[in-house]
């Protein structure tokens, strides 16, 4: 079952003379990690960016289509793109987490760091935010490093663990959908592994898409993989079929390094 | 040749470097030599009316604080107006005229302040001081916050509106903590460049021989008072303004190093 639909989706960026993505219908599975991945330009961060609709920080910039998203109460598809209150762009993106290319720390304790969106959210109770905490690290494999050292600065810790530290900090959140903006380039290989084996374990929990331009990546930890070329759309299909069997000659040029 | 060139150059840019350094030199052994014999521990405790500092250095400070209540509040909205939310050729235009502003002649802002506050007002007061000090401060505070801001990155500013906090949520809780340090020391050097400042208060608070609270009349003011001593033909006003100057040298001093500390121990 999708958790999004991305239906007839297009968009323009404010200055940009046309369109970066073209028409685009593509299902984000419930529990599953769908990757995006696509040479540099293609638009695979542009679309990611579009599901939390984090592209509402710059003003100008145009969608057209639909983004319908389940909401779990009703299970009725509602398009993310009717919002324009605040207090629904607070809601969408408390349900839709979202992890950097770079760990994006910020500058006070481990603690206040994934209690964060808590207090955003409201919640006050200092009970309730430390167990809410704890579960975040623990859910992101952080605690047993950090737990004597909430009240430190979230500055200390290293990449890898900044970048668990950002995952804790959306996963707090109890969000349906988690994207990933090739959270792992940034990193070492050693860090990189225990990023993929926590997205792997959050799957359970959480729906996921990741952008990568790390081909291996992709199919090592998705379910799932679109193909995306120049804005389009170019394959979509289980990630096994992608990487063995593409329908199109344009992903097998990709996915066996032909270009890219 | 090549290698002759680079030693030329080199021996060239030391000896620039030293010329610079020398008159650093220079100034600070005058200063100490003149200063520290005119210099005695109670000029902090007695009012220049009785040969003493005391009402001055109080003085300074005072004008300079209220300057500063004025200027750091305006000038860091301004950054966070021009870094945060402003775009396109406003932005620019008001950057351009606070950078103009930076340069302009302190004199020329005390001509300023007298033509408008304190000729209206009916004399000079502690307060035209303070307004002048601060309309030299505004650009200094719009122009380090704007820069310590512009080096926090986009990317933390997305990290903050993607846990569903508001935009200025995002800029209290986050982003001017990330540049904390940055506009810290900035906001102590542009105190230390306001506490210094003689021309924008010679014709604005002008000074006073005596201690005040009382803003609204002329005001103590140690830059002013040395002007005025160092005019005196008697050699007791000289040596006093001698040991003013080194006061005040040593307090300016101060502030740079402690921002300097800052800069270096917390960043």
């Amino acid at each position: 079952m999708p958790i999004m639909s991305i239906e007839d989706f297009s968009f323009t960026y404010a200055s940009a003379p046309a369109r970066s993505l073209n028409n685009i219908n593509l299902p984000i599975m419930k529990n599953s990690i769908t990757a995006l991945i696509g040479p540099s330009g293609c638009g695979k961060s542009t679309l990611l960016r579009s599901l939390n609709r984090i592209h509402d920080l710059y003003p100008g910039n145009d969608y057209e289509g639909r983004l319908m998203l389940l909401n779990a109460q009703t299970q009725e598809m509602e398009n993310i793109l009717d919002i324009k209150r605040e207090n629904e762009f607070i809601a969408l993106r408390q349900r839709v987490g979202m992890i950097f290319q770079k760990p994006t720390p910020f500058p006070m304790s481990i603690f206040d760091n994934v209690a964060y969106g808590l207090r955003i959210a409201g919640i006050k109770n200092k009970t309730e935010l430390a167990d809410r905490v704890e579960a975040a690290l623990k859910g992101s494999a952080l605690f047993g490093e950090v737990s004597d050292r909430m009240n430190k600065s979230a500055m200390g810790l290293s990449g890898g663990q900044q970048q668990r530290l950002c995952i804790a900090r959306a996963v707090a959140l109890k969000p349906e959908l988690l994207l990933f903006d090739e959270p792992t380039s940034a990193l070492d290989p050693i860090s990189t592994a225990a990023i993929e084996e926590l997205i792997v374990e959050l799957k359970k929990d959480v729906s996921i898409a990741i952008v990568t331009h790390n081909m291996q990546q992709a199919s090592r930890i998705s379910d799932y993989t679109a193909f995306m070329y120049l804005g389009d759309l170019i394959e979509y299909d289980e990630t096994e079929k992608i990487f063995l069997n593409p329908k199109e000659k344009k992903t097998e040029d990709y996915i066996t390094g032909r270009f890219g | 040749m090549r290698l002759t060139l680079n030693k030329i150059v080199l021996l060239l840019s030391t000896i620039s470097a030293l010329i610079g350094l020398a008159f650093l030199g220079w100034i600070l052994i005058t200063l100490i030599a003149k200063g520290l014999s005119s210099f005695h521990i109670s000029l902090f405790f007695k009012d220049l009316i009785d040969g003493g500092l005391r009402n001055l250095i109080i003085g300074q400070f005072i004008i300079a604080g209220i300057a500063s209540l004025i200027g750091i509040p305006i000038g860091m909205l301004a950054g966070i107006y021009l870094q945060e939310y402003g775009r396109g050729k406003f932005v620019r235009l008001i950057r351009d005229l606070s950078d103009i502003m930076m340069s302009a002649p302190s004199i020329v802002i005390g001509a300023f302040v007298y033509a408008v506050v304190v000729a209206p007002t009916g004399g000079t007061s502690g307060f035209a001081g303070s307004i002048a000090l601060a309309i030299m401060m505004i650009p200094i505070v719009i122009n380090t916050t704007d820069n310590m801001l512009s080096l926090v990155p986009i990317e933390l500013r997305e990290a903050g509106m993607a846990l569903g906090a508001s935009k200025y949520r995002v800029i209290l809780d986050v982003i001017i903590k990330a540049a904390k340090v940055g506009i810290m020391t900035g906001l102590l050097l542009s105190f230390a460049r306001i506490i210094g400042e003689t021309a924008p208060l010679l014709f604005t608070s002008e000074t006073s021989n005596y201690f005040s609270l009382d803003l609204t009349e002329a005001y103590p003011s140690l830059t002013v008072s040395i002007y005025n001593l160092a005019n005196d033909p008697t050699s007791a006003s000289r040596d006093l303004a001698w040991a003013a100057s080194f006061i005040l040298t040593i307090l300016v001093l101060l502030i740079n190093l402690v921002g300097r500390y800052i800069t270096r121990h917390k960043g």
